[in-house]
């Protein structure tokens, strides 16, 4: 007989379950959206915070490293909100806010037609059956507490809408604002649908505002429809050591369409995203490409499930790590094709440069295959950075130290310029350059 | 000018030059041929300051000043310029930024301004046109699915951008047909100049047809085992390295 360990509660855990139990009656939602609540706060409950012996959480002890769990973020006042108008003037247009996780629609850009915007809460009041069945994300990969969680406490977020056909030429972004004086925690999830035939960006940007520490926990759902073209990116550049985001994206790609998606995090505290990516439909292709930079005691987390449960489509995973310091990286990539998803092309790639003799790399790519007529494969590299290329750098006059910066830029940009559009790729760059700036510097420092 | 006296290097346990000695003065062209083993790239990558091997004893000197303690950048910016056998592929770096980063830091260690862009441009073009390189190549990432001839290509006009005093060439031929071999040499007869000399290391006398040198050496052993003039080369064609295979047992 197998005797079955059941951990008990940790504070953070408990501290959940009485934010919950006191909070709910206020969290938005009629009937159907409460019943869900509860049934995934007891999932959540039931599993607990994910630790080392939850396969996909092997890497990232949630249950070790969340000491306790900080209290909401109330909703933002009216004044606060107009408080932000400086510093937000600088944002594009098109710029979606969420302050301390709630859509802030009088701080938000306007929206070309085809677009509409509104909030979680007001979607959730509205009980469209359809967008609420899109907004618990019910998937049998997304069987994740930290998901549970997300859908038991959020708070708002934003529910985008684009008309099928609809050709926007300019992308959206949805901002993420932090503005809570003391630490606190964020629990908001999004929804994109997206119309058979329409093009669309989303840019997604955090803004830190003041760069205070936090517990955010995020869901980004994406709806493709049939032969939309759909691009994306993801900033993750302001977090603080301390700070803690858990980032879900989860999208839906329907038949012929085609869906590219690129982040960057630099500046983790402890980031752990988490992407559960469904080809529906038949002959679609989907690309995920994402770079880490890390130091110091940072610690970054990408854990994808890929299915294909259609024929036809063309997956491709390209993830890369630079870890410095006592850095941690995660890379786990599970590509899933089921039975009956002929001809898929699958390819995941994960390439991570060690630079800290203590920074940390743990890299677990896999296939399940339930199909005969597949090509898939995957690969994982890390190591140091190649002794000849430097040799051959410094023979042509560059510095050690500058040798070194170009072919850590180059490693990280090679993914970057693959996102194509001129200016991303100046601007994504700029970020890659100004974390190898930084690190320049605190190694002079150290050297001091 | 280089001068090698009495250079004693290590891989690990593995003694690979033997009290090599070479002088090369300003505007020579010296060629060192030899068997596969006998040094001739460790020779190269020595004076160049790849660190994995162990100078034992020795000085290398160019320009009159000893180099041993000096970096690789540091060797580039006196004036020192290696073209590898094998070119190193550099993925994510454009060779055009390549190229104006290699150029500019040599300048900054020498303490000279940096070009300007019109200047840059005017330079690889002239460069670019005399080794038959299309300006698509220089958008590409550096030597990244270039083919051998492209790549060697590259080298010589990196070297061309660089204007060394003095320029190693280790085995440039190999691997390249004979056009790619024609252009080549066209590209390292074009710097020949009264300042800059030249080492070039070769297993075949070919290439010599094209580049013809004042001096050439051979080495076996570790060692500089002749000298003598271009017949040397000639002689080497006909008669091969049989001559030379007991030194290198002996000595390697």
């Amino acid at each position: 007989m197998t005797a079955q360990i059941i951990p008990s509660r940790t504070a953070a855990e408990a501290a959940l379950a009485e934010a919950f139990a006191n909070g709910k009656a206020g969290l938005p939602g009629a009937e159907a959206v409460a019943r869900l609540r509860d049934e995934s706060f007891a999932a959540f409950a039931r599993a607990g915070l994910p630790h080392r012996r939850i396969e996909s959480w092997h890497y990232t002890d949630l249950r070790t490293l969340m000491r306790e769990a900080l209290p909401i973020a109330p909703a933002p006042t009216r004044e606060q909100l107009e408080s932000l108008r400086k510093e937000i003037a600088a944002l594009p247009a098109q710029s979606l806010l969420l302050v301390d996780g709630v859509f802030a629609p009088e701080l938000s850009g306007a929206l070309p037609q085809g677009v509409t915007a509104t909030s979680l809460a007001a979607a959730l009041a509205s009980g469209r059956p359809e967008l609420i069945e899109s907004l618990a994300a019910a998937w049998a990969d997304a069987d994740d507490s930290i998901l549970a969680l997300n859908a038991a406490l959020m708070l708002d977020g934003v529910i985008v809408e684009i008309a099928p056909g609809a050709k926007i030429a300019e992308p959206i972004h949805i901002v993420y604002a932090t503005l809570g004086a003391e630490p606190s925690a964020r629990f908001s999830r999004s929804l994109v649908k997206i119309g058979a035939g329409a093009c669309v960006r989303i840019d997604e940007i955090s803004l830190g505002l003041g760069g205070r520490t936090g517990q955010t926990n995020n869901a980004l759902i994406l709806e493709i429809g049939d032969a939309a073209e759909v691009g994306h990116t993801l900033a993750l550049t302001d977090g603080r050591p301390g700070s803690m985001r858990l980032e879900s994206f989860l999208v839906k790609v329907g038949a012929r369409a085609k869906f590219d998606s690129f982040a960057l995090i630099t500046g983790a505290g402890l980031v752990r995203r988490q992407i559960f990516k469904l080809f529906e439909g038949p002959d679609a292709q989907g690309t995920l490409r994402g770079v880490s930079l890390l130091r110091g005691r940072e610690h970054a987390d990408t854990t994808l499930f890929v299915r294909h449960a259609a024929t036809g489509c063309r997956g491709r995973q390209n993830f890369r790590y630079i870890l410095d310091g006592e850095s941690t990286g995660v890379f786990q990539g599970k590509v899933i094709v089921s039975p009956g998803a002929q001809k898929t092309d699958g390819k995941m790639l994960a390439k991570t440069l060690l630079l800290g003799a203590e920074a940390t790399m743990n890299s677990r790519p896999e296939l399940e295959i339930f199909a005969d007529d597949v090509i898939c494969g995957h690969g994982a590299t890390c190591g140091g950075l190649n002794a000849d290329q430097l040799f051959y750098l410094e023979t042509r006059g560059l510095p050690p130290a500058a040798a070194e910066a170009l072919l850590l830029d180059a490693f990280a940009g090679e993914l970057v310029d693959e996102l194509g559009h001129q200016g991303l790729v100046a601007a994504y760059r700029a970020e890659v350059a100004a974390w190898l700036a930084a690190r320049a510097k605190s190694e002079t420092r150290s050297a001091a | 000018m280089l001068e090698v006296k009495n250079l004693n290097v290590a891989i690990g346990e593995r003694q690979i030059l033997n009290d090599l000695s070479l002088s090369v003065a300003p505007g020579e062209i010296a060629a060192i041929m030899g068997p596969n083993g006998s040094g001739k790239s460790t020779l190269a990558y020595v004076i160049a300051g790849k660190q994995e091997y162990e100078v034992l004893s020795g000085e290398v000197l160019l320009n009159g000043e000893n180099v041993l303690e000096l970096s690789p950048d540091e060797r580039a910016a006196k004036g020192l310029f290696l073209a590898f056998q094998y070119p190193v592929e550099i993925p994510g770096v454009a060779t055009m930024t390549f190229l104006k980063t290699a150029l500019n830091a040599q300048r900054k260690q020498r303490g000279e301004e940096e070009l300007t862009i019109p200047e840059f441009m005017k330079r690889v073009k002239k460069a670019g046109e005399m080794l038959d390189i299309k300006p698509d190549m220089l958008k590409r990432a550096l030597n990244v699915g270039f083919s051998g001839g492209e790549k060697k290509r590259m080298d010589i006009m990196q070297m061309a951008l660089l204007e060394p005093s003095f320029a190693i060439l280790d085995e440039t031929d190999s691997g390249l047909d004979i056009d790619a071999v024609r252009i080549v040499a066209q590209g390292v007869n074009a710097l020949r100049s009264p300042g800059r000399g030249f080492l070039i290391i070769t297993h075949y006398p070919r290439l010599l047809d094209h580049i013809v040198p004042d001096t050439v050496h051979v080495m076996a052993g570790g060692r500089i085992v002749r000298s003598g003039g271009k017949e040397l080369a000639d002689e080497l064609e006909k008669t091969g390295y049989r001559e030379y295979a007991g030194e290198s047992e002996e000595l390697v």
